[in-house]
Protein backbone atom coordinates (compact mmCIF):
# COMPACT_ATOMS: atom_id res chain seq x y z
CA UNK A 1 0.00 0.00 0.00
CA UNK A 2 1.31 3.31 -1.41
CA UNK A 3 1.79 5.50 2.19
CA UNK A 4 1.67 9.39 2.07
CA UNK A 5 3.31 10.86 5.45
CA UNK A 6 1.85 14.48 6.41
CA UNK A 7 2.88 13.94 10.04
CA UNK A 8 4.01 17.63 11.68
CA UNK A 9 3.00 19.14 7.88
CA UNK A 10 0.99 22.53 8.28
CA UNK A 11 -2.53 23.20 6.48
CA UNK A 12 -2.78 22.83 3.54
CA UNK A 13 0.13 20.51 2.63
CA UNK A 14 -1.34 16.95 4.42
CA UNK A 15 -4.54 17.77 1.89
CA UNK A 16 -1.98 18.76 -0.91
CA UNK A 17 -0.02 15.53 -0.82
CA UNK A 18 -3.30 13.46 -0.16
CA UNK A 19 -4.94 14.76 -3.63
CA UNK A 20 -1.62 14.07 -5.51
CA UNK A 21 -1.50 10.57 -4.36
CA UNK A 22 -5.05 9.77 -5.19
CA UNK A 23 -4.99 11.76 -8.50
CA UNK A 24 -1.63 9.26 -9.63
CA UNK A 25 -3.52 6.05 -9.06
CA UNK A 26 -6.98 4.28 -7.59
CA UNK A 27 -4.90 1.64 -5.26
CA UNK A 28 -5.30 1.89 -1.72
CA UNK A 29 -3.73 4.92 0.30
CA UNK A 30 -2.48 4.95 3.77
CA UNK A 31 -2.33 8.66 5.13
CA UNK A 32 -0.84 9.87 8.18
CA UNK A 33 -1.39 13.09 9.77
CA UNK A 34 -1.03 14.47 13.18
CA UNK A 35 -4.06 16.70 13.73
CA UNK A 36 -7.67 15.70 14.56
CA UNK A 37 -8.97 18.06 11.50
CA UNK A 38 -6.30 17.06 9.22
CA UNK A 39 -7.87 13.84 9.60
CA UNK A 40 -11.28 15.11 8.98
CA UNK A 41 -10.27 17.17 5.97
CA UNK A 42 -8.81 13.65 4.88
CA UNK A 43 -11.09 11.61 4.94
CA UNK A 44 -13.90 14.37 3.77
CA UNK A 45 -11.94 14.53 0.54
CA UNK A 46 -11.62 11.12 0.36
CA UNK A 47 -15.03 10.87 0.77
CA UNK A 48 -15.79 13.94 -1.68
CA UNK A 49 -13.97 11.82 -4.22
CA UNK A 50 -15.80 8.44 -4.54
CA UNK A 51 -13.35 6.68 -1.71
CA UNK A 52 -13.92 4.50 1.33
CA UNK A 53 -11.81 5.45 4.41
CA UNK A 54 -10.98 3.80 7.93
CA UNK A 55 -9.21 5.72 10.51
CA UNK A 56 -6.62 4.00 13.18
CA UNK A 57 -5.24 6.23 16.02
CA UNK A 58 -1.22 5.97 16.07
CA UNK A 59 1.60 7.22 18.51
CA UNK A 60 1.62 10.61 17.52
CA UNK A 61 -1.37 11.07 14.97
CA UNK A 62 -4.09 9.44 12.98
CA UNK A 63 -3.75 6.93 9.95
CA UNK A 64 -6.19 7.30 7.52
CA UNK A 65 -6.75 4.65 4.91
CA UNK A 66 -8.32 5.69 1.78
CA UNK A 67 -9.43 2.42 -0.39
CA UNK B 1 -18.23 18.28 19.45
CA UNK B 2 -17.48 18.99 15.97
CA UNK B 3 -18.26 22.33 14.20
CA UNK B 4 -15.87 21.84 11.23
CA UNK B 5 -17.76 18.93 9.21
CA UNK B 6 -20.79 20.81 8.25
CA UNK B 7 -21.48 24.12 6.34
CA UNK B 8 -24.23 24.86 8.69
CA UNK B 9 -21.85 24.55 11.74
CA UNK B 10 -19.60 26.40 10.44
CA UNK B 11 -21.64 29.21 9.79
CA UNK B 12 -23.39 28.78 12.93
CA UNK B 13 -19.65 28.99 14.54
CA UNK B 14 -19.25 32.61 12.19
CA UNK B 15 -22.37 33.46 13.61
CA UNK B 16 -21.62 32.91 16.83
CA UNK B 17 -18.05 35.11 16.72
CA UNK B 18 -20.06 37.76 14.94
CA UNK B 19 -22.33 37.92 18.48
CA UNK B 20 -19.34 38.12 20.59
CA UNK B 21 -17.64 40.78 18.15
CA UNK B 22 -20.84 42.73 17.97
CA UNK B 23 -21.63 42.81 21.55
CA UNK B 24 -17.95 44.18 22.50
CA UNK B 25 -18.09 46.93 20.49
CA UNK B 26 -21.58 48.03 21.70
CA UNK B 27 -20.40 47.60 25.42
CA UNK B 28 -16.83 49.82 24.58
CA UNK B 29 -14.36 48.27 22.49
CA UNK B 30 -13.53 50.91 19.42
CA UNK B 31 -15.14 51.96 16.15
CA UNK B 32 -15.20 49.42 13.56
CA UNK B 33 -12.39 47.71 15.80
CA UNK B 34 -14.34 45.51 17.94
CA UNK B 35 -12.17 42.19 17.49
CA UNK B 36 -8.86 42.98 15.98
CA UNK B 37 -5.82 40.46 16.68
CA UNK B 38 -3.30 42.89 15.09
CA UNK B 39 -4.52 46.08 17.00
CA UNK B 40 -5.21 44.08 20.44
CA UNK B 41 -1.75 42.56 20.17
CA UNK B 42 -0.24 46.14 19.39
CA UNK B 43 -2.17 47.55 22.57
CA UNK B 44 -0.94 44.58 24.69
CA UNK B 45 2.39 45.19 23.47
CA UNK B 46 1.87 48.75 24.46
CA UNK B 47 0.31 47.65 28.17
CA UNK B 48 3.92 45.33 28.36
CA UNK B 49 5.91 48.65 27.71
CA UNK B 50 7.36 46.86 23.96
CA UNK B 51 6.36 50.34 22.72
CA UNK B 52 5.79 53.70 24.05
CA UNK B 53 2.89 54.88 22.27
CA UNK B 54 0.33 56.55 24.93
CA UNK B 55 -2.55 55.74 23.09
CA UNK B 56 -2.88 52.19 22.05
CA UNK B 57 -1.81 50.44 25.38
CA UNK B 58 -3.76 48.03 27.37
CA UNK B 59 -3.95 44.39 28.06
CA UNK B 60 -6.67 42.98 25.84
CA UNK B 61 -8.25 39.81 27.85
CA UNK B 62 -9.66 39.35 24.39
CA UNK B 63 -5.88 37.91 23.22
CA UNK B 64 -5.84 36.14 26.31
CA UNK B 65 -9.09 34.27 26.52
CA UNK B 66 -8.67 33.75 22.63
CA UNK B 67 -5.31 31.64 23.47
CA UNK B 68 -7.54 30.67 26.79
CA UNK B 69 -10.23 29.24 25.58
CA UNK B 70 -8.95 27.42 22.30
CA UNK B 71 -6.21 25.84 25.23
CA UNK B 72 -9.31 24.70 27.20
CA UNK B 73 -11.54 23.35 24.69
CA UNK B 74 -8.72 21.55 22.72
CA UNK B 75 -7.79 19.79 26.38
CA UNK B 76 -11.44 18.99 26.80
CA UNK B 77 -11.95 17.63 23.62
CA UNK B 78 -8.54 15.38 23.44
CA UNK B 79 -7.38 17.77 20.72
CA UNK B 80 -4.30 19.34 22.32
CA UNK B 81 -1.49 18.24 20.90
CA UNK B 82 2.20 19.49 22.10
CA UNK B 83 4.31 20.40 19.16
CA UNK B 84 7.37 21.98 17.66
CA UNK B 85 10.21 22.32 15.45
CA UNK B 86 8.69 23.67 11.99
CA UNK B 87 10.91 26.94 10.86
CA UNK B 88 10.16 28.45 14.12
CA UNK B 89 12.53 31.11 13.09
CA UNK B 90 10.91 31.61 9.67
CA UNK B 91 7.21 32.23 11.78
CA UNK B 92 8.95 34.43 14.26
CA UNK B 93 9.76 36.77 10.71
CA UNK B 94 6.03 36.03 9.36
CA UNK B 95 4.63 37.19 12.60
CA UNK B 96 6.21 40.52 11.97
CA UNK B 97 4.86 40.60 8.69
CA UNK B 98 1.45 39.88 9.38
CA UNK B 99 1.70 42.67 12.05
CA UNK B 100 3.16 44.96 10.29
CA UNK B 101 1.26 44.82 6.95
CA UNK B 102 -1.79 44.98 9.42
CA UNK B 103 -0.97 48.02 11.04
CA UNK B 104 -0.31 49.76 7.64
CA UNK B 105 -3.94 48.59 6.42
CA UNK B 106 -4.70 49.55 10.25
CA UNK B 107 -6.47 45.99 10.79
CA UNK B 108 -5.73 42.09 10.50
CA UNK B 109 -8.22 40.23 8.53
CA UNK B 110 -10.30 39.92 10.97
CA UNK B 111 -10.70 43.89 11.14
CA UNK B 112 -10.75 44.01 7.35
CA UNK B 113 -14.00 41.81 7.11
CA UNK B 114 -15.50 44.28 10.48
CA UNK B 115 -14.98 46.86 8.31
CA UNK B 116 -15.82 45.84 5.06
CA UNK B 117 -19.25 45.16 6.68
CA UNK B 118 -19.50 49.00 8.19
CA UNK B 119 -19.41 50.07 4.88
CA UNK B 120 -15.90 51.12 4.97
CA UNK B 121 -14.79 51.26 1.31
CA UNK B 122 -11.11 51.12 2.44
CA UNK B 123 -11.06 47.60 3.28
CA UNK B 124 -12.68 46.50 0.62
CA UNK B 125 -9.96 47.88 -1.74
CA UNK B 126 -7.48 45.90 0.76
CA UNK B 127 -9.17 43.16 0.31
CA UNK B 128 -7.99 42.95 -3.67
CA UNK B 129 -4.40 42.93 -1.88
CA UNK B 130 -5.35 40.07 0.83
CA UNK B 131 -6.63 37.61 -2.03
CA UNK B 132 -3.71 38.53 -4.39
CA UNK B 133 -1.36 37.59 -1.56
CA UNK B 134 -2.99 34.38 -0.83
CA UNK B 135 -3.33 33.30 -4.33
CA UNK B 136 0.69 34.22 -4.24
CA UNK B 137 0.90 31.85 -0.94
CA UNK B 138 -1.05 29.27 -2.70
CA UNK B 139 1.61 29.92 -6.10
CA UNK B 140 4.23 29.00 -3.62
CA UNK B 141 3.01 25.95 -2.23
CA UNK B 142 1.93 24.33 -5.56
CA UNK B 143 5.62 25.03 -6.22
CA UNK B 144 5.92 22.91 -3.71
CA UNK B 145 6.36 25.41 -0.57
CA UNK B 146 6.94 24.17 2.71
CA UNK B 147 8.02 25.06 5.97
CA UNK B 148 9.30 20.99 7.46
CA UNK B 149 7.71 19.48 9.80
CA UNK B 150 6.80 20.10 13.26
CA UNK B 151 7.55 16.88 15.70
CA UNK B 152 5.34 15.77 19.07
CA UNK B 153 7.00 17.41 22.13
CA UNK B 154 6.70 16.94 25.89
CA UNK B 155 3.08 18.53 26.79
CA UNK B 156 4.29 21.04 29.05
CA UNK B 157 6.21 23.04 25.92
CA UNK B 158 2.54 23.82 24.15
CA UNK B 159 1.36 25.05 27.67
CA UNK B 160 3.79 28.03 28.09
CA UNK B 161 2.16 30.83 25.72
CA UNK B 162 -1.54 30.07 27.82
CA UNK B 163 0.63 30.56 30.99
CA UNK B 164 2.34 33.57 29.64
CA UNK B 165 -1.13 35.12 28.39
CA UNK B 166 -2.69 33.84 32.21
CA UNK B 167 0.22 36.03 33.39
CA UNK B 168 -0.63 39.38 31.72
CA UNK B 169 -4.04 38.42 32.55
CA UNK B 170 -2.80 38.13 36.59
CA UNK B 171 -0.78 41.23 36.13
CA UNK B 172 -3.22 43.32 34.60
CA UNK B 173 -6.08 42.78 37.17
CA UNK B 174 -4.12 42.52 40.34
CA UNK B 175 -1.14 44.97 40.40
CA UNK B 176 -0.26 48.83 38.38
CA UNK B 177 2.29 47.55 36.55
CA UNK B 178 1.07 47.43 33.21
CA UNK B 179 0.46 50.76 31.02
CA UNK B 180 -3.09 51.69 30.03
CA UNK B 181 -4.15 54.47 27.94
CA UNK B 182 -5.96 57.44 29.37
CA UNK B 183 -7.30 58.54 25.72
CA UNK B 184 -7.47 57.07 22.06
CA UNK B 185 -7.97 53.41 20.63
CA UNK B 186 -6.28 52.04 24.15
CA UNK B 187 -8.74 53.31 26.65
CA UNK B 188 -11.53 52.45 24.55
CA UNK B 189 -12.64 49.00 26.02
CA UNK B 190 -15.76 47.09 26.97
CA UNK B 191 -15.74 45.87 30.65
CA UNK B 192 -12.30 43.48 31.55
CA UNK B 193 -15.06 40.45 32.51
CA UNK B 194 -17.04 40.91 29.66
CA UNK B 195 -14.11 41.25 27.02
CA UNK B 196 -12.60 37.96 28.49
CA UNK B 197 -15.58 36.09 28.37
CA UNK B 198 -16.12 36.96 24.25
CA UNK B 199 -12.38 35.95 23.98
CA UNK B 200 -12.89 32.85 25.49
CA UNK B 201 -16.13 32.53 23.40
CA UNK B 202 -14.56 33.20 20.16
CA UNK B 203 -11.85 31.06 21.19
CA UNK B 204 -13.60 28.41 21.71
CA UNK B 205 -15.58 28.21 18.45
CA UNK B 206 -12.20 29.36 15.80
CA UNK B 207 -10.55 26.49 17.75
CA UNK B 208 -13.81 24.17 16.77
CA UNK B 209 -14.47 25.56 13.51
CA UNK B 210 -10.81 26.00 12.13
CA UNK B 211 -12.17 29.67 11.47
CA UNK B 212 -9.56 31.41 9.39
CA UNK B 213 -9.61 34.29 7.12
CA UNK B 214 -6.67 33.31 5.17
CA UNK B 215 -7.31 29.80 4.69
CA UNK B 216 -10.97 30.17 3.88
CA UNK B 217 -9.63 32.03 0.83
CA UNK B 218 -6.85 30.01 0.53
CA UNK B 219 -9.49 26.54 0.37
CA UNK B 220 -11.44 28.36 -2.30
CA UNK B 221 -8.32 29.01 -4.85
CA UNK B 222 -6.83 25.79 -4.04
CA UNK B 223 -9.53 23.88 -3.39
CA UNK B 224 -12.22 25.21 -5.16
CA UNK B 225 -13.65 24.35 -1.05
CA UNK B 226 -16.13 27.14 -0.04
CA UNK B 227 -16.14 25.69 3.66
CA UNK B 228 -14.40 27.78 5.50
CA UNK B 229 -15.33 30.49 4.05
CA UNK B 230 -18.90 29.81 4.73
CA UNK B 231 -17.52 30.79 8.55
CA UNK B 232 -16.46 34.18 7.50
CA UNK B 233 -19.97 34.81 5.76
CA UNK B 234 -21.52 34.23 8.82
CA UNK B 235 -19.43 36.36 10.82
CA UNK B 236 -20.10 39.05 8.18
CA UNK B 237 -23.80 38.88 7.94
CA UNK B 238 -24.16 39.66 11.84
CA UNK B 239 -21.57 42.48 11.88
CA UNK B 240 -23.52 43.76 8.93
CA UNK B 241 -26.81 43.48 10.51
CA UNK B 242 -25.72 45.19 13.50
CA UNK B 243 -23.78 48.30 11.66
CA UNK B 244 -26.94 48.79 9.88
CA UNK B 245 -29.08 48.61 12.87
CA UNK B 246 -26.49 50.69 15.66
CA UNK B 247 -26.14 53.64 13.01
CA UNK B 248 -22.52 52.13 12.77
CA UNK B 249 -22.80 51.44 8.78
CA UNK B 250 -21.15 54.73 6.76
CA UNK B 251 -20.39 53.61 2.93
CA UNK B 252 -17.57 55.59 1.72
CA UNK B 253 -13.63 56.42 1.89
CA UNK B 254 -12.85 59.32 4.01
CA UNK B 255 -14.96 58.45 7.29
CA UNK B 256 -13.30 60.18 10.06
CA UNK B 257 -13.62 58.33 13.73
CA UNK B 258 -13.24 54.80 12.24
CA UNK B 259 -9.36 54.14 12.05
CA UNK B 260 -8.72 53.87 8.79
CA UNK B 261 -7.15 55.58 5.63
CA UNK B 262 -7.19 55.83 2.29
CA UNK B 263 -4.18 55.30 0.17
CA UNK B 264 -5.00 52.72 -1.65
CA UNK B 265 -2.01 51.71 -2.65
CA UNK B 266 -0.81 50.85 0.58
CA UNK B 267 -4.01 49.68 2.04
CA UNK B 268 -3.68 46.76 -0.90
CA UNK B 269 0.25 46.28 -0.47
CA UNK B 270 -0.49 45.92 3.05
CA UNK B 271 -2.90 43.36 2.95
CA UNK B 272 -0.80 41.89 0.56
CA UNK B 273 2.32 41.11 2.50
CA UNK B 274 -0.80 39.72 5.17
CA UNK B 275 -2.65 37.55 2.87
CA UNK B 276 0.80 36.15 1.47
CA UNK B 277 2.51 35.29 5.35
CA UNK B 278 -0.49 33.94 6.41
CA UNK B 279 -0.74 30.94 4.07
CA UNK B 280 3.41 30.62 4.45
CA UNK B 281 2.41 30.20 7.85
CA UNK B 282 -0.50 28.09 7.52
CA UNK B 283 -3.32 30.74 9.25
CA UNK B 284 -4.25 34.31 9.92
CA UNK B 285 -3.44 36.78 13.20
CA UNK B 286 -6.54 35.10 14.47
CA UNK B 287 -5.35 31.11 13.62
CA UNK B 288 -2.35 31.61 14.92
CA UNK B 289 -3.10 32.63 18.42
CA UNK B 290 -5.69 29.52 18.14
CA UNK B 291 -3.11 27.21 17.11
CA UNK B 292 -0.53 28.24 19.69
CA UNK B 293 -3.51 27.86 22.17
CA UNK B 294 -3.56 24.03 21.37
CA UNK B 295 -0.01 23.48 21.76
CA UNK B 296 1.91 24.77 18.88
CA UNK B 297 5.12 26.01 20.20
CA UNK B 298 5.81 27.14 16.48
CA UNK B 299 2.32 29.38 16.30
CA UNK B 300 3.26 30.44 19.51
CA UNK B 301 6.43 31.87 18.26
CA UNK B 302 4.88 33.33 15.56
CA UNK B 303 2.93 35.36 18.05
CA UNK B 304 5.86 35.91 19.90
CA UNK B 305 6.93 37.79 16.60
CA UNK B 306 3.75 39.87 16.08
CA UNK B 307 4.45 41.26 19.30
CA UNK B 308 7.83 42.36 18.11
CA UNK B 309 6.02 43.86 14.94
CA UNK B 310 3.86 45.73 16.82
CA UNK B 311 6.58 47.00 18.91
CA UNK B 312 8.58 47.53 16.34
CA UNK B 313 5.93 49.43 13.99
CA UNK B 314 5.24 52.04 16.53
CA UNK B 315 8.95 52.67 17.81
CA UNK B 316 10.34 52.63 13.97
CA UNK B 317 7.10 54.96 13.17
CA UNK B 318 5.96 52.21 10.41
CA UNK B 319 2.02 52.25 11.21
CA UNK B 320 -0.46 54.14 9.45
CA UNK B 321 -2.34 56.88 11.39
CA UNK B 322 -6.24 57.43 10.64
CA UNK B 323 -8.69 59.82 8.90
CA UNK B 324 -9.71 62.09 11.72
CA UNK B 325 -11.93 65.63 12.19
CA UNK B 326 -10.09 68.41 13.19
CA UNK B 327 -11.87 69.67 16.23
CA UNK B 328 -11.51 73.22 16.32
CA UNK B 329 -11.54 73.75 11.85
CA UNK B 330 -14.25 70.43 11.41
CA UNK B 331 -12.17 70.04 8.74
CA UNK B 332 -11.37 66.34 7.61
CA UNK B 333 -7.68 65.57 7.78
CA UNK B 334 -6.39 62.21 5.86
CA UNK B 335 -5.20 59.68 7.49
CA UNK B 336 -1.59 58.56 5.67
CA UNK B 337 0.98 55.75 5.55
CA UNK B 338 4.15 57.47 6.99
CA UNK B 339 7.49 56.72 4.72
CA UNK B 340 9.10 53.97 7.23
CA UNK B 341 5.99 52.24 7.27
CA UNK B 342 5.61 52.16 2.65
CA UNK B 343 9.67 51.03 2.93
CA UNK B 344 9.11 48.39 6.15
CA UNK B 345 5.78 46.63 3.62
CA UNK B 346 8.31 46.37 0.74
CA UNK B 347 10.94 44.71 3.19
CA UNK B 348 7.90 42.47 4.28
CA UNK B 349 6.79 41.41 0.87
CA UNK B 350 10.80 40.84 -0.47
CA UNK B 351 10.95 38.55 3.00
CA UNK B 352 7.80 36.73 1.68
CA UNK B 353 9.11 35.83 -1.23
CA UNK B 354 12.43 34.56 0.09
CA UNK B 355 10.91 32.42 2.13
CA UNK B 356 8.23 31.18 0.10
CA UNK B 357 11.04 30.26 -2.58
CA UNK B 358 13.26 29.11 -0.48
CA UNK B 359 11.87 26.84 1.94
CA UNK B 360 10.91 23.51 -0.35
CA UNK B 361 9.11 20.57 1.21
CA UNK B 362 12.05 17.90 -0.36
CA UNK B 363 14.24 19.52 1.83
CA UNK B 364 12.50 18.22 4.43
CA UNK B 365 12.71 14.92 6.52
Amino acid sequence: MREVDARGLSCPEPLMLTAEALKSGNDPVRVLVTEPHQKMNVEKFAKDHGRKTSVTEIEDGFAVVIE
Amino acid sequence: MNLSDSKKKLALAGVVCGLVAACLAYFGNPANMAFCIACFIRDTAGALGMHSTATVQYARPEIIGLVLGAFIISAATKEYRSTAGSSPMARFVLGMVLVIGSLVFLGCPLRMVIRMSAGDLNAWVALIGFILGVATGVFALKKGFSLGRAHVTNRMSGGVLPVLMLGILVLALATNLLNASESGPGSMHAPVLLSLAGGLIFGAFAQKSRMCFAGSIRDVILMRNFDLLTSIGGFFAVMLIFNIATGRFVFGFDTPGVIAHSEHLWNILGMYAVGFAAVLAGGCPLRQLILAGQGSSDSAVTVLGMFVGAALAHNFGLAASGTALNAETQEVVAGTVPLNGKVAVIICIIACFIIAFGNKRSEGK
